[in-house]
């Protein structure tokens, strides 16, 4: 039996054979009744498309403020990078790390690393380092927060929307979308690359 | 026990990177690496428990400071305050957002607790071979590995805040130490819960000695 006919549930150990599924049907581990597959019919092209969408809205997110807030004629705004900034020098340096890493670099490198894959993939071709890329591609997932921060930064310009006069700028709508995009991506079973890429092998 | 086939007794290995399930015994030109991807094979996350144990008391002992040292500085015309994440959660309720104050209560309050608290429980249930509700264990496990970077939240709120609120004297808002451990709190129970090796919940009965019955049954 080829060795791909068979999956181990990688919350309980137990080996399961792969059957086909119905479209949009998920398998389930009878053991624990963790997730162990669901049917992705792979689309390339929608990942690509959602990959270069979300690159265009990184940049859009990055380039205006979220949010700006006035009293006493001062107007004071918030983008990412000025969050960053004004929280190491008010020496909260783990905070400005966790925001810089969880919301900017590694969302970033995640989008690099799924257009350096897909790219040649949807060619039929697999990319040098391939494995390489994979590898850290599944080692950022849990360390992308975008959403996270979306919802934080929504809370709080509810809580301070009472105080002082609040405006949304283009900013918090494209961490919207952004989010979207970055949940859209995450629904695909990026395991399923593997076999993608031992097809363009042959 | 069901009768269900585990990979450990196949001698099987399921690559942690893309799944492919090898065979330890005719493992081909690089033994213990996977022959698709290359990445080292485990049959279990190496020195699960013990990793796991060292980040969770970490957690542990970082969580009082969290809780007790202010996470705001808050300058006003009038005064001065110091909040710690719960009395944030407590003046959001008193002003009457009690929605908001549920959302942050939550994120802050209750994930990380209950991290600490699962996580705790499924290291000693595993640690004595337990047999007892491996399902629920398991599910109990998927869920904290799930809602863990949620309890972000705060750190990004006060990141915003600060950013956002310095009026000169009339209004200025600056972190304080409670953040920093806090934010050290989410990060050190998230390293736990990725230590941990949900397979070991399900490891105990073979390590254990069959059931005694079977000895009057010659
Ligand atoms: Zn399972
Ligand atoms: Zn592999």
């Amino acid at each position: 039996m080829p060795a791909q006919a068979l999956i181990v549930c990688e919350h309980c150990d137990t080996v399961h054979r792969r059957v086909e599924l119905a479209p949009g049907a998920a398998a389930r581990c009878h053991t624990c009744g963790g997730p162990l597959y669901h049917r992705s019919r792979l689309e390339l092209n929608a990942m690509l498309a959602l990959t270069i969408a979300g690159i265009i809205v990184f940049a859009v997110a990055n380039a205006y403020p979220l949010v700006t807030l006035s009293s006493q004629g001062i107007r004071n705004e918030a983008a990412l990078w000025q969050m960053v900034a004004s929280a190491w020098n008010s020496h909260i340096a783990l905070v400005a790390a966790i925001a810089a890493l969880t919301v900017f670099f590694f969302p970033l490198l995640q989008l690099a690393l799924y257009a350096y894959i897909l790219l040649p993939l949807s060619l039929h071709r697999v990319p040098r380092g391939f494995a390489a890329a994979m590898h850290l591609l599944r080692q950022l997932r849990p360390w992308s927060m975008v959403e996270v921060f979306l919802i934080g930064v929504l809370v709080t310009i509810i809580k301070i929307g009472s105080l002082a006069d609040v405006v949304l700028q283009p900013g918090i709508w494209s961490f919207g979308v952004l989010t979207a995009l970055l949940t859209a991506l995450a629904g695909f079973d990026t395991r399923e690359l593997w076999q993608a890429a031992d097809e363009a092998q042959r | 026990m069901t009768a269900e086939l585990r990979a450990a007794a196949l001698h099987l290995v399921s690559c942690d990177a893309c799944s492919l399930v090898v065979n330890e015994s005719t493992a081909a030109e690089h033994p213990g690496h996977c022959p698709r991807c290359h990445e080292v094979l485990h049959r279990r996350k190496p020195d699960s428990l013990r990793r796991s144990w060292a980040y969770l008391i970490a957690a542990a002992i970082l969580y009082i400071p969290a809780n007790l040292l202010p996470a705001l500085h808050t300058t006003r015309l009038f005064g001065r305050s110091d909040d710690t994440i719960l009395s944030g959660v407590v003046e959001l309720w008193q002003d009457g957002s009690w929605d908001l104050a549920i959302i942050v209560f939550t994120a802050s309050i209750v994930v990380p607790l209950l991290k600490i608290g699962v996580l705790a429980m499924l290291l000693i249930t595993t640690q004595r071979g337990s047999t007892w509700r491996q399902r629920e264990r398991t599910r109990l496990y998927r869920i904290i590995e799930f809602i863990g970077q949620w309890s972000m939240l705060d750190v990004f709120a006060v990141a915003l805040l600060v950013t956002l609120v310095h009026f000169g004297a009339f209004a200025r808002i600056e972190p304080g130490g409670g953040i920093i451990a806090f934010g050290a709190v989410v990060l050190l129970t998230m390293l736990a819960t990725k230590s941990f090796d949900p397979r070991l919940i399900w490891d105990a009965p073979a390590a254990r000695p069959p059931p005694r019955t079977d000895q009057h049954h010659d």
